[in-house]
């Protein structure tokens, strides 16, 4: 099977590619990248159009096995595909937890049955994510695991931490650590502020992040061994994270469109679709996080996926599910609040959505380069949509973003030279 | 009140907070409560308001005077008045509160009364119903009823608020009722002074114009109305005082402290009272203590504002 991607735009800063060129596609491979190519069995026109290396997210929820009401491995990848995305990476709090070989084949199985995009599983740090017992990360290395989190429920123990990082290493599975510290945190819904105060919510201070972010940048220092920090959403954790990179210590975060695209005012009127975790924060932090996206603070922009049912939203704020369904609009929000004003070219953007995450999940697969696999992801940049959550392929409907008009869609996204997702519905 | 359009007063379909009111809508409340309360000291108390009209009260927290005084002020007015009792409804069988509410909105129901421990659930009801909402208490939100009775037990002893200082001492971060009062008073013109350990003030809560005092005297200094606040045992073991004993030397009112303000001090609180925790027993059975007026301005107030959401938040004459 031969596709040709003719005329789009291709941008790949990591090959050095930005310019007008075709790709020929044979075999799930690119196999060759020039001018004015013809001969296919297929071809799509791209003209007008973006021609990246597929998106990869490094931070999703698919939630099965056991939530399968609120997403499933079908579903959530072809979600993933309409945003862009041509690889995932999910974590390890489903029923049961992917504590062992056999939930993460499982995943690994279901994901070739039925998926749309390349998923990997992301492993426990512990047992039953329970903070005490080391979890089988060999197994799970084995058996397909990329990474070790205990995310969502953060080791207290910092003994346990500091083991989890050393074991973990002798493995080269990244550990992404949720920082939290769970006492300061407890019992809030939203960011700490006037705005909790005048809500009457418990707030939850940005200190809760920023005690681990150090703690975790601390450990890795002492024991040399690479920790990434995932969805940093305050001004703190950019600026200890700059400083410890400054040192030369090997530490990497993440952030996800919602802590650059809104604050904490989507909270008001207790708007439960804006409940997350981190919470949304202040404007300052908001322009923070731009500028440590700008000086390279941030290494890659995570969608953390969050899909709940609606039942699990509409009730009392404090109730609610925290999270976001965010494939379907994660590439839009970064492209409007990053690109669009211009505090980042769109090379950038590819780097922070595609490059930087697959490498550091060690699932490079070459970029627009021949011989490499055909995840391509084609923009319309032009077109401005307003996101509607009941056009989300995703179960989760639960998004912060409805009704906001973005800019820059998801054309078409090609896994190993399939087409698995074409926009323009 | 004199000179104001009074058929331009609109009210909506909810009261969820003070937040929403202006000062003229505040003021308006109270004129209606003073007539109400003559009714209520009249030897028959009945007037025909609410006839036809049902009001349920629906409390997911325990509650005696405030159910009691909004049962009893639709009852007043010929309302039918009916309660929920959350622990042996469906409630407890884990119905929620959207469907809950629903099927309360098609027993026709016009004024649903909330009580609830999660801040913003009388917002969520209020969205999912025809009725009218009534926020009686939404955790660490909103007690709109209090701070209104509390306004009209102020007003009716001082005759205006401009100008005026009042002191609120006791646990400010855990309390609807300091936020609300906070907010009335400082939209009528007084200027509201809170004192606690920093442990109970509420993160920035300077931002709503309230002051933070330095002291507890600096707060009772000159003061005009002196509210003190429960102060519940159970927050000890969160950390935020060491425990009553010390918190009634440094932080509560006695005799002497109440000096500080002056001879016409109100001495105010919402009820129920620790006594000897955040107020002695013989300030509070003092000559300064209105705290038992409160009880009866309460249910005046909550008869006007049975009144004015049962013609749906519009003003009409009174007959």
């Amino acid at each position: 099977m031969k596709t040709l991607i003719k005329g789009g735009r291709l941008v790949d800063p990591s090959n050095g590619v930005d310019g007008i060129f075709d790709i020929l596609v044979v075999d799930g491979k690119i196999s060759k990248l020039a001018a004015d190519l013809s001969a296919a069995d297929r071809t799509i026109d791209a003209s007008g159009k973006y021609v990246f290396p597929g998106l990869v997210d490094m931070h999703c929820h698919l939630r099965e096995p056991g939530y399968e009401y609120k997403e499933d491995i079908e579903s959530g990848t072809k979600a993933a595909a309409a945003g862009g995305f041509t690889a995932v990476a999910c974590m390890p709090n489903t029923i049961p937890v992917v504590d062992n070989d056999a939930v993460v084949k499982y995943i690994v199985d279901k994901a070739k049955a039925v998926g749309t995009v390349k998923v990997y599983p992301i492993g426990c740090m512990t047992k039953g994510q329970e903070g005490s017992q080391l979890a089988e990360m060999g197994f799970m290395k084995e058996a397909g695991a990329v990474a070790v989190s205990d995310d969502g429920r953060p080791v207290e123990n910092t003994d346990v931490m500091r083991k989890a990082m050393e074991y973990s290493s002798d493995f080269g599975l990244l550990v992404i650590s949720h920082c939290e510290d769970m006492k300061l945190a407890s019992g809030g819904s939203m960011n700490e502020g006037f705005l909790s105060t005048s809500l009457g919510l418990k707030g939850i201070p940005a200190a809760a992040e920023e005690i681990q972010v150090a703690r975790d940048v601390i450990l890795s220092e002492y024991t040399g061994v690479p920790v990434h920090i995932a969805h940093i959403s305050t001004e703190g954790s950019a600026r200890i994270i700059r400083e410890a990179k400054k040192r030369g210590v090997k530490v990497t975060c993440e952030t996800c469109p919602h802590y650059f695209s809104l604050t904490e005012n989507a909270v008001e009127g207790f708007n439960t679709n804006a409940k997350v975790n981190p919470p949304l924060r202040t404007e300052g932090d908001r322009q923070a996080i731009i500028k440590a996206i700008k000086d390279g603070t941030i290494d890659a922009i995570a969608t953390d996926h969050a899909p709940h049912h609606r039942d699990e939203k509409n009730v009392e704020f404090q109730y609610a599910a925290n999270g976001i369904s965010g494939f379907e609009t994660a590439f839009s929000a970064a492209y409007t609040y990053l690109v669009e004003p211009g505090h980042i070219d769109l090379g950038k953007l590819i780097k922070l959505m595609s490059i930087e995450p697959a490498g550091l999940l060690g699932k490079y697969p070459g970029g627009l380069e021949e011989g490499a696999a055909a995840d391509i992801t084609i923009a319309d940049l032009e077109t401005e949509t307003t996101v509607r959550s009941a056009d989300f392929l995703s179960k989760g409907k639960n998004t912060p973003f409805e009704g906001i008009k973005l800019k820059g869609s998801i054309f078409l996204t090609m896994v190993d030279g399939e087409i698995r997702f074409q926009g323009g519905r | 009140m004199k000179g104001m359009d009074l058929k331009q007063m609109h009210f909506g379909k909810d009261l969820l907070g003070i937040k929403q009111l202006n000062a003229e809508q505040i003021q308006y409340i109270l004129n209606i409560a003073s007539g109400m309360k003559v009714l209520i000291n009249s030897p028959n108390k009945k007037s025909p308001h609410l006839q036809g009209k049902t009001i349920i009260t629906l409390f997911y927290e325990n509650s005696t005077r405030t159910r009691m005084s909004f049962e009893l002020a639709a009852k007043y007015m010929s309302g039918t008045a009916a309660n929920i009792s959350v622990s042996s409804s469906s409630v407890a069988k884990g119905e929620t509160l959207v469907d809950t509410g629903k099927t309360i909105d098609m027993l026709g129901t016009d004024v649903i009364i909330m009580r609830h421990s999660c801040a913003g659930a009388p917002k969520l009801l209020a969205d999912n119903v025809n009725a009218s909402v009534l926020n009686a208490g939404d955790g660490m939100n909103e007690h709109p009823t209090q701070a209104l009775l509390d306004a009209y037990t102020i007003y009716e002893k001082k005759g205006s608020f401009r100008g005026l200082k009042v002191a609120i001492a006791g646990d400010i971060y855990h309390s609807r009722v300091a936020r609300s009062n906070i907010y009335a008073l400082t939209k009528l013109g007084a200027s509201v002074h809170l004192a606690a350990p920093r442990t109970l003030i509420p993160p920035r809560i300077e931002e709503t114009g309230a002051v933070i005092a330095s002291s507890l005297q600096e707060a009772l200094e000159g003061a005009d109305v002196v509210m003190g606040l429960r102060i519940q045992k159970e927050r000890q073991k969160s950390a935020l005082f060491p425990d009553i004993r010390e918190y009634a030397r440094f932080y509560g009112i006695d005799r002497e402290r109440l000096a500080i303000a002056g001879d016409d001090v109100l001495l105010m609180h919402p009820g129920p009272v620790n006594r000897g925790t955040e107020l002695t027993s013989n300030i509070i059975d003092g000559e300064s203590s209105v705290i038992n007026e409160q009880v009866q301005n309460g249910l005046a107030v909550r008869m006007a504002l049975l009144y004015i959401y049962t013609r749906g938040g519009r003003y009409e004459d009174v007959d």
